[in-house]
C-alpha cells in the first residue's frame, strides 16, 4: 500500500507539527508514508473566492504530484472536500481533459486522516494517550461535505486518559471561511468569539479540530482572549503516547 | 427589481453595523435558533424526507426545464377559468399593469396579502406614487409598514422587531392608517395580536381589491395556491371583488398531484408546522362566490436570465420556507437588511445578484456573504446546493474586475504562480520562518485579521524541511 501525505499549504507553513504528528501516527499504525515534494496547494482559496481559472495549474500539479499512489490522505477536511467536491466541478467547467482525467484519478484516492484511519485501516483505538479534558469543534466541510460524522469522535473517545467535553452549538459555524474572514471581518468575529465563548463553557484544555485553518482562527480569537484553552490539530492527540507524550 | 434597495451599501459595510447592535443580534439569535430546533424535529418525524427533497427538486427541476410550455398551459387553464392572465417582463411593467388594474375600479384603496413578488417589484411605492394605499395585511408585514421600516426575514419579515417595539410602533402609528390602538396596550403577544385583528378587520370589510401573491400556480387547473398561519390571506382572497395575483414565473407546477409534496416540505421547513393552519387555492371566477374579477400577473423580472445559467438556475428551485435563513450563521450575525432585498439570508444571496444583476455595490458583495459553510443546503427541502452557486457567482463578481477585485485578481496570481513553483514556495516559507522574531502578533493598522484575532506565530523551520532532515 503506497500512502502518500498531502501535508497542505497551511500545515506546511504554519502548523508543521500537524504534519509531523500525522507521518508518527501512519508510522506507528505501520504505514510507510511518502510525501511528494512537489506538492503546494489544492487551490481552495483560490476557487472559493472565485478564481476557479486560477486554480487550474494548480489542479494538474495535484494531479502530477500523487500520481501511483494508492492512497492521498491529508490531515484537513476542506482540503480533502475541496478536492473531491469541487475537482470534478472545475473539470465540468474547465475545457481542458486533463483537469478530468486529474478528478477521475483523485478523487476516489483522497482521503481525509480520520477517513482513512476508520474505513481503511479498520482501527478507532490507534493507541494513543492524551490525559486532558478536550472538547471537539467538526469544521464545516468535515461534517457536511465529506460528512465524516462520528469517526473523529470514536477515535477521541479511544484515547487514553482523553476526557472529551460536549461543545454547546459545535455544529455552527466558527466563521472562517477562508478570505470570508478577511472579507467580512466583523461578522467573522462575531461568529468566532461566540465559537470560543461556547469551548469556554465545557472548562475543557484543550478545544481539537481536524482542520487547522479553522483552528488558526478560533486560537488566535482563544490567544487574544488570553482564554483558559487552546486550539490542537486531532492528529497530534493521536500521535501523543504515554512514551512520547504531546509537548 | 425595486429602487427601494438601490444605492445600499455592500454587504460587509451592512453587517458590520448590525453586528454591533446588541438588541437585533439578541432578537435573530433567539428567534432563529427556537424556529431550527423545531424544524430540526418536525423534518425528524417523517422518515422518507430525503425522498421528498428529492422528488421536491426533481418536480421543479422538469418544470423549469419546460417552463414555457406550462406557463402557456397555465394561461389557457387561467382565461378557461374565469380569470385573465397579463406578462409583465420587470418591475415596471408589472406595477403599471397593477395601476391599471387598480384605477380601472376605480378604488384608491387596497389590501394585500403578504407576497414577496410584490415587494420585489416596489408595488407599495408605485401605487402610492398613482395615489392608491397599499394595506399591508399579514401580521408581520402590518409591523413592517407601521414602522416605516424594511422587512427582514422571507417568512417572518419583523424577526429583527422584539414585542416592545412592536407594542411602541402599533400606540404610536396605528392611528395614522386606520382604527387606532386599544387604550393602555400592553407587550402581551394576545393583545397585540387583537389590537392588529381590530385594525385590520375594518380593511378587509371595506376593501374592494385585493393584491396577493402565490406560493404555487397549478398549470394543468390554472389554481392559485396560498399557505399561510394567520387566516388573513383568505380574508384578502375572498372578500374582494376584483383579485389581482402578482406571481413570479416560477412558481408553476404542472399537476395538483405536485403539491402533495411540497404542501409536506413547505410548513415543516418555514414554521416546523407538519400543516400550515391555512392552505387556500382559488381558480379564475366562480358565480356568486369571491371576487368578480380575476387577473392574474405573471412576472419575470430576471428570471428568464437566471433560468438561462446552467449553476445558477437552481435558485428558481426556491419555495420561500426560510429554512436556510433560520439556520445561517452570517444572517442570524448581519440581519436580514444588510442583504439590501426582499430575499435576505444564504437564498437571497444567490438570487438577488442574479435577479438584479451584479452591477450595484450590494449585488456584487452578495456573493461573498457566506464562509460557505453548507448549513443551508443541508436544510433546503428542495436541495438547492447554495454553497455551489455562490462560489460560481464570485466567479462572475471576480471576473467583472471592479473595486478591490482587480487587486486581488493580481494577488491570486502571483500567489497561484508560487503554489505552482514549489522551490520558490519553500525558500519564502524557510525565509519566513527564519524571520518569525520579527513579525508582529498585530499588523499596523485596522487590519481585519488581526482586530479581533492574533496571528499564529510560525513554526521555526516549515513541514517540508522537517521532512527532508528526518525522513529522506
Amino acid at each position: 500500500m503506497r500512502v502518500a501525505l498531502f501535508v497542505t499549504c497551511v500545515n506546511d507553513a504554519v502548523h508543521p507539527s500537524t504534519g509531523i504528528a500525522v507521518v508518527r501516527l501512519l508510522e506507528r499504525l505501520g504505514v510507510e508514508v511518502g510525501f511528494p515534494a512537489g506538492q503546494t496547494c489544492c487551490g481552495q482559496p483560490q476557487y472559493n473566492t472565485g478564481y476557479r481559472r486560477e486554480t487550474e495549474p494548480l489542479v494538474r500539479r495535484m494531479g502530477r504530484v500523487f500520481e501511483g499512489y494508492d492512497h492521498v490522505v491529508t490531515p484537513s477536511g476542506s482540503c480533502a472536500a475541496m478536492v473531491r467536491d469541487n475537482y470534478p466541478r472545475i473539470a465540468r467547467k474547465g475545457s481542458d481533459p486533463e483537469l478530468s482525467r486529474v478528478a477521475g484519478s483523485l478523487v476516489p484516492r483522497m482521503y481525509e486522516l480520520t477517513e482513512f484511519l476508520v474505513d481503511v485501516l479498520g482501527v478507532t483505538d490507534v493507541g494513543a494517550c492524551y490525559p486532558h479534558t478536550v472538547t471537539y469543534h467538526p469544521s464545516c466541510h468535515g461534517l457536511r461535505m465529506l460528512g465524516l460524522g462520528e469517526r473523529p469522535r470514536k477515535l477521541l473517545e479511544a484515547v487514553k486518559g482523553l476526557e472529551l467535553r460536549e461543545l454547546p452549538g459545535a455544529e455552527e459555524c466558527c466563521g472562517f471561511g477562508g478570505t470570508f474572514a478577511l472579507k467580512n471581518a466583523a461578522v467573522s468575529a462575531a461568529m468566532g468569539e461566540d465559537k470560543v465563548r461556547n469551548a469556554v463553557s465545557t472548562g475543557a484544555e484543550v478545544l481539537c479540530g481536524a482542520d487547522n485553518s479553522c483552528l488558526m482562527h478560533i486560537g488566535g480569537i482563544l490567544h487574544r482572549q488570553d482564554a483558559p484553552l487552546r486550539a490542537l490539530h486531532l492528529a497530534e492527540i493521536l500521535a501523543s503516547t504515554e512514551e512520547e507524550p504531546h509537548a | 427589481m425595486s429602487g427601494t434597495y438601490l444605492g445600499m451599501p455592500s454587504f460587509p459595510e451592512a453587517a458590520g453595523k448590525a453586528v454591533r447592535d446588541e438588541t437585533l443580534r439578541g432578537n435573530l439569535r433567539h428567534a432563529t435558533h427556537t424556529i431550527r430546533d423545531k424544524r430540526a424535529k418536525a423534518v425528524s418525524e417523517l422518515v422518507d424526507w430525503p425522498g421528498l427533497r428529492e422528488a421536491g427538486k426533481q418536480i421543479k427541476d422538469r418544470t423549469l426545464r419546460h417552463l414555457d410550455d406550462y406557463l402557456v398551459q397555465l394561461e389557457k387553464s387561467v382565461t378557461a377559468a374565469g380569470g385573465t392572465v397579463h406578462w409583465a417582463a420587470d418591475a415596471d411593467e408589472a406595477n403599471r399593469i397593477v395601476a391599471e388594474l387598480v384605477k380601472a375600479t376605480g378604488e384608491r384603496e387596497v389590501v394585500k396579502v403578504k407576497s414577496m413578488a410584490t415587494q420585489e417589484i416596489g408595488l407599495n411605492e408605485a401605487l402610492e406614487a398613482e395615489g392608491i394605499t397599499a394595506y399591508e395585511t399579514d401580521l408581520a408585514e402590518l409591523i413592517v409598514q407601521l414602522g416605516e421600516d424594511r422587512p427582514s426575514h422571507i417568512l417572518v419579515p419583523a424577526i429583527h422587531r422584539n414585542r416592545g417595539e412592536i407594542r411602541e410602533i402599533f400606540a404610536r402609528t396605528m392611528s395614522e392608517w386606520g382604527r387606532p390602538a386599544p387604550e393602555g396596550l400592553t407587550d402581551a403577544p394576545a393583545e397585540l395580536a387583537e389590537a392588529a385583528r381590530l385594525h385590520l378587520r375594518e380593511k378587509f370589510l371595506r376593501a374592494k381589491v385585493g393584491i396577493s401573491g402565490a406560493n404555487f400556480m397549478v398549470a394543468e387547473t390554472g389554481t392559485l395556491v396560498v399557505v399561510e398561519s394567520e387566516g388573513n390571506g383568505r380574508m384578502c382572497l375572498t372578500l374582494p371583488e376584483t383579485l389581482i395575483s402578482v406571481v413570479g414565473i416560477e412558481k408553476t407546477v404542472p399537476t395538483w398531484q405536485d403539491l402533495e409534496v411540497f404542501l409536506q416540505t413547505l410548513p415543516r421547513s418555514s414554521t416546523a408546522e407538519r400543516m400550515n393552519p391555512y392552505t387556500s387555492t382559488w381558480t379564475g371566477t366562480t358565480e356568486a362566490d369571491g371576487p368578480k374579477n380575476f387577473h392574474l400577473v405573471l412576472l419575470d423580472n430576471g428570471r428568464t436570465a437566471t433560468l438561462a445559467d446552467e449553476v445558477g438556475r437552481q435558485a428558481l428551485r426556491c419555495i420561500r420556507c426560510s429554512a436556510c435563513l433560520n439556520v445561517c450563521p452570517v444572517y442570524e450575525r448581519a440581519g436580514g437588511h444588510a442583504y439590501g432585498s426582499v430575499y435576505p439570508g444564504p437564498i437571497g444571496a444567490i438570487l438577488s445578484p442574479q435577479l438584479r444583476g451584479m452591477e450595484s455595490e450590494i449585488d456584487a458583495s452578495l456573493p461573498y456573504a457566506s464562509s460557505l459553510c453548507g448549513a443551508c443546503y443541508d436544510v433546503c427541502p428542495v436541495a438547492i446546493d447554495i454553497p455551489e452557486v455562490l462560489v460560481h457567482l464570485r466567479e462572475r463578481a471576480a471576473g467583472r474586475g471592479g473595486r478591490g477585485h482587480r487587486l486581488e485578481k493580481a494577488a491570486m496570481k502571483a500567489a497561484g504562480w508560487v503554489l505552482n513553483h514549489p522551490a520558490v514556495l519553500a525558500a519564502g516559507e524557510k525565509v519566513a520562518s527564519k524571520t518569525r522574531g520579527l513579525h508582529p502578533k498585530r499588523l499596523p493598522g485596522a487590519s481585519a485579521w488581526t482586530d479581533s484575532r492574533d496571528l499564529p506565530e510560525l513554526p521555526p523551520e516549515p513541514f517540508r524541511d522537517w521532512w527532508k532532515k528526518n525522513r529522506t
